[in-house]
C-alpha cells in the first residue's frame, strides 16, 4: 500500500512537471508579446522591463528558473497587475473556489448516493420514475441554465420571505456559498445518481443479499451493510474525474454568481494576456486535480478491502 | 399387463440442420435490437430532426440571421405584428403651467395630483403633463417595465424637468410596444427628491411613418401608406433578440456552428485514438507502455483551461472566431479516452483465435488491424462516438457562454444563451429557446447512446 501510494504520488509529480513544461513552452511559442501595449515603449525601458521579468535570458535559462522557482512554490509576478505576486492572486483565490468545488462535489456525491440508491430501491414506481425523468434532465440542461435558474430561484425565495436567506451574488457567509455551490454540483449528481442506480439494481437481489434477508437480517440493516456499501465502490472510482469536472466547471457558476474565485480570475488573466498568472493557475489545478485523483484512488483502497494496490 | 410399450427407433432428426431464421450480420442484429427500443428509436429521430433543423432549415426559412429588424426588438415568439402608419412627428411645446408658492414654507413636497398623457402614446414618443405641485423647483421622470406599486421601484430616472414651469416630458428614449410604468416626483430647490410620487401605466403602440414603410419594404407605394393603417411587419416565430434579428434564423444557423463542432470534432478525435490506441495495443510492450503513459499525462491536463489556453496559441484575439482552434483543441485533448478503449478492445482480440488462424494464412500486420481488428473494435466506438457528442457539445456552450468560444455576430447556442441571459427577467424567450436546443439535442445523443450501446455489445448492456 505504502509502495503504491509513493509509486503514485512519483508518477502524479511527473505529470506535473509535464503539465508546467507543456504550458510553458505553449505560452513562449503563442504569437504576439505579453509586454507590448498600446503606448509604444522605448528601447532602454523594453530592455528594462524584460530584465525585470527575465525574459531576457535564453530559453533553457528561462525555463530552468521557471521550474526551480516552481519547485518552491513560486509562480513570480503578474504582468498587468504591477508588484503583485501571483502566489498572492492564486492564494486569494484558490481558496474560494476550491471551497465551492468541495462543497459542491460533497453535495453531489451525498444526492447522487441517496437518489440512485432510491431510485433501485423503488424501481419502477413512483419515485424510481420520477428521479430518472430528473436525471435526464440534470444530464441534459447546461451548467449556466442551471446556474440563471437558481440565481432566479434564490430571488423568488427571498422575495417570498420577506428577508435575504440566499445572497443573489458574491461570497463570504455559509448563505453565499448553499445556492453556487448546489447548482454546480447538480449535473454531476444526476451522473452519480445514474451511475449509483445500475450498480445498486445489480445487488439489490444478490445472493448474499437473499441471504442476508433469509436469515431475518432487517431490511434497514440489509440496505445500510449490504446494499449500499457494495453499490457505492463505482461511484467512489468515478469520484475522481468528477472532481476534475467540477473544480474547472467552476468558471459559469462563478461568473453568474459573482464569486471571487480562480476560474474567472483565469478567464480575466487569458483576456489580458497575464502569462505568469495564466501558467500559475494552470499549473495549480493541474496539480489540483492530479492529486485529488490520485487521493481518491487510494481511498477505494481503503474503502474496498478486496482492491489489492499494486 | 396389456399395454404394449412400442419401440421404434429414434429417426435421425434433420430439424438440427434447419435454419429457423436467415443468419444475420452483427450490423443487421444491432439493428432490430435497436429498432426494438422505444427511446432509443425515437431519440434517433430526434437526432435526424435535429439535422434537418440545421440543413435543410435554412434553405426554408430564408431569414438573414445578421439582419436586425429594428421596428421588432426582444419580440417574444408570435407577437407584435402589427405597426400602424402614423404622419411625421410634429414637435410639442410642452405644457405649462403657473408657479404656485409653497403653502407652508419648508414642508414636504408631495406627489403631482395628476398624470396624463397627451395625445396617442406611440414609440415614437410618450408626451406626459401633470399637474404642477406648490413650491416645486423640478421634476423627476421615472419609467419602469415593471408597477411601481407593491415596493415603490419607481425604475430607472429618465429625465430631471428643472424648470418648475414646465409640467410635461416627451419621452423619445427608445420606446418599444409594451406597458410602460411612468412615475413623477417632486424635486425641491436643493434638487432632493420627495417621497411622494404619481404613477402612471401607459401602453405604447408601434408605429411608423409612411416613409418608413416603403423604406422597409412594408408598401409598395407610398400611397398604400395613409396615416391610421395598420401594416404587417416580418413574421417571426420564434421572436427576435436584443438587436431584433430573426431567432429562428439565429438557431438553425447558430445550430451548424454547435452541431459542426459537436460532431465533426469527436468523429476527429476518435479516429486519433483508433490510430493511437491500435498501434499501442497491436506494438504491445515498451511501446505500448510508452504510448499510453503519454495519453495518461494528455488525460491529467486540465480541460476547459486548455481550451482556453488553445486561444492564446492560435491567437484569438477577443472578437475573432475561433470554431478552428476550438476543434483542433478538442481534438487533441480527447483523443486519449478513445485511445485507450480502442487499445484495450485490440489487445484482447489479439489474442483470438480466428487472427491466430488469419496470420497462418498469411496476413500481413496492416490486413490484420485493418480487416479484423478496428472493424471487430467498431460497436463500441460507435458507442464512445455518441456519448462524445453531447460533451462537445457542452463544451462548445459552456467556452462561447464565457466568451472565449464563438464571437459575435455568428450565433451558436452557447453564445444565444450568454446574449440571453442578461435580459432572463422581461425577455426570457432569449434563453429559453437556445437553453432548450441544446438540452433537447444533448437529450438526444445520450438516449442514442444509450440504445447503441444496449443494440452493439451485450456485455456493456445497462441494467434498466
Amino acid at each position: 500500500m505504502a509502495r503504491y501510494a509513493l509509486k503514485r504520488l512519483l508518477q502524479g509529480i511527473v505529470t506535473v512537471w509535464f503539465i508546467a513544461t507543456a504550458t510553458f513552452f505553449a505560452m513562449h511559442f503563442v504569437p504576439g508579446d505579453p509586454l507590448v501595449n498600446d503606448k509604444a515603449v522605448p528601447p532602454e525601458i523594453r530592455a528594462n522591463l524584460e530584465a525585470r521579468y527575465g525574459l531576457d535570458k535564453p530559453l533553457p535559462t528561462q525555463y530552468w528558473i521557471y521550474l526551480r522557482n516552481m519547485a518552491k512554490g513560486d509562480f513570480g509576478i503578474s504582468f498587468t497587475q504591477q508588484n503583485r505576486e501571483v502566489n498572492d492572486i492564486i492564494a486569494e483565490h484558490f481558496k474560494v473556489s476550491a471551497t465551492l468545488g468541495i462543497l459542491a462535489v460533497v453535495f453531489a456525491a451525498f444526492g447522487g448516493i441517496l437518489w440512485g440508491a432510491l431510485t433501485a430501491l423503488y424501481r419502477n414506481r413512483a419515485p424510481d420514475v420520477i428521479i430518472v425523468m430528473l436525471v435526464i434532465l440534470g444530464i441534459s440542461v447546461p451548467s449556466f441554465v442551471f446556474a440563471a435558474f437558481g440565481q432566479l430561484g434564490v430571488v423568488k425565495i427571498n422575495d417570498w420571505l420577506g428577508f435575504t436567506l440566499f445572497p443573489v451574488a458574491g461570497w463570504g457567509t455559509v448563505q453565499h456559498m448553499i445556492v453556487p455551490s448546489m447548482v454546480l454540483g447538480l449535473g454531476t449528481m444526476a451522473f452519480l445518481t445514474r451511475l449509483m442506480r445500475s450498480s445498486m439494481l445489480e445487488i439489490v437481489n444478490a445472493d448474499f443479499v437473499r441471504t442476508a434477508r433469509a436469515k431475518g437480517v432487517p431490511a434497514t440493516r440489509i440496505f445500510r451493510k449490504h446494499q449500499l456499501r457494495n453499490a457505492i465502490l463505482p461511484v467512489i472510482t468515478v469520484l475522481g474525474p468528477a472532481i476534475a469536472a467540477i473544480t474547472t466547471g467552476g468558471f459559469v457558476v462563478e461568473i453568474v454568481f459573482a464569486i471571487p474565485g480562480l476560474g474567472r480570475y483565469f478567464v480575466q488573466a487569458v483576456q489580458q494576456s497575464d502569462y505568469t498568472v495564466i501558467m500559475g493557475t494552470t499549473v495549480l489545478y493541474g496539480a489540483f486535480l492530479v492529486f485529488m485523483v490520485i487521493a481518491v484512488d487510494l481511498v477505494y483502497g481503503l474503502v474496498d478491502p478486496r482492491v489489492r494496490l499494486e | 399387463m396389456a399395454t404394449t410399450l412400442s419401440f421404434e427407433p429414434v429417426q435421425a432428426a434433420r430439424e438440427v440442420e434447419t435454419i429457423s431464421r436467415p443468419s444475420l450480420s452483427y450490423w443487421q442484429d444491432a439493428w432490430i435490437r435497436l429498432k426494438a427500443n422505444k427511446r432509443a428509436l425515437f431519440s434517433l429521430y430526434l437526432v435526424i430532426a435535429l439535422l434537418a433543423f440545421t440543413l435543410a432549415g435554412p434553405l426554408l426559412w430564408r431569414v438573414d440571421p445578421a439582419v436586425p429588424d429594428l421596428d421588432q426588438i426582444s419580440v417574444p415568439p408570435g407577437a407584435g405584428r402589427a405597426v400602424t402608419v402614423v404622419e411625421e412627428r410634429a414637435p410639442w411645446m410642452g405644457v405649462s403651467a403657473p408657479l404656485t408658492p409653497a403653502a407652508s414654507g419648508a414642508g414636504t413636497l408631495g406627489a403631482p395630483e395628476t398624470l396624463a398623457v397627451a395625445g396617442w402614446a406611440t414609440t415614437r414618443a410618450v408626451r406626459l403633463h401633470w399637474s404642477s405641485v406648490p413650491g416645486a423647483a423640478g421634476y423627476r421622470v421615472y419609467r419602469s417595465i415593471f408597477d411601481p406599486e407593491p415596493d415603490g421601484a419607481l425604475g430607472l430616472p429618465i429625465a430631471d424637468v428643472l424648470n418648475p414651469a414646465n409640467v410635461s416630458f416627451e419621452d423619445r428614449l427608445d420606446l418599444k410596444p409594451l406597458l410602460y410604468h411612468y412615475s413623477i416626483a417632486a424635486l425641491n430647490a436643493a434638487g432632493e427628491e420627495s417621497a411622494a410620487y404619481v404613477s402612471l401605466a401607459v401602453a405604447v403602440t408601434r408605429v411608423i411613418t409612411a416613409e418608413e414603410a416603403l423604406q422597409k419594404g412594408l408598401v409598395q407605394s407610398i400611397d398604400d401608406a395613409a396615416p391610421g393603417d395598420v401594416l404587417k411587419l416580418p413574421l417571426h416565430p420564434l421572436g427576435t433578440d436584443y438587436l431584433g434579428r430573426d431567432m429562428l434564423a439565429r438557431l438553425m444557423h447558430g445550430a451548424r456552428v454547435s452541431l459542426f463542432i459537436g460532431i465533426v470534432a469527436p468523429f476527429a478525435f476518435v479516429l486519433l485514438g483508433i490510430l493511437y490506441g491500435s498501434v499501442a495495443g497491436f506494438m504491445g510492450g515498451r511501446v505500448d507502455q510508452a504510448l499510453m503513459r503519454f495519453a495518461d499525462f494528455v488525460v491529467a491536463l486540465p480541460f476547459l483551461l486548455f481550451m482556453i489556453l488553445f486561444r492564446i496559441l492560435f491567437d484569438v484575439q477577443p472578437g475573432d472566431d475561433s470554431i478552428f482552434p476550438m476543434m483542433v483543441a478538442m481534438v487533441l485533448l480527447s483523443w486519449p479516452a478513445a485511445a485507450r478503449l480502442v487499445r484495450g478492445q485490440i489487445l484482447q482480440i489479439r489474442e483470438e483465435g480466428y487472427i491466430g488462424a488469419s496470420r497462418l494464412l498469411g496476413a500481413k500486420t496492416n490486413y490484420l488491424v485493418l480487416r479484423h481488428m478496428i472493424p471487430n473494435t467498431m460497436g463500441v466506438i460507435l458507442v464512445t462516438l455518441t456519448f462524445a457528442v453531447p460533451s462537445a457539445i457542452f463544451t462548445e456552450a459552456f467556452l462561447s457562454f464565457i466568451g472565449m468560444g464563438v464571437a459575435p455576430p455568428t450565433p451558436s447556442w452557447g453564445s444565444m444563451c450568454n446574449e440571453g441571459l442578461k435580459t432572463m427577467l422581461t425577455t426570457p424567450h432569449e434563453l429559453i429557446a437556445p437553453a432548450a436546443l441544446i438540452s433537447v439535442t444533448v437529450l438526444a445523443f445520450n438516449l442514442l447512446g444509450d440504445g447503441l450501446r444496449d443494440a452493439l455489445d451485450a456485455r456493456m448492456r445497462s441494467t434498466e
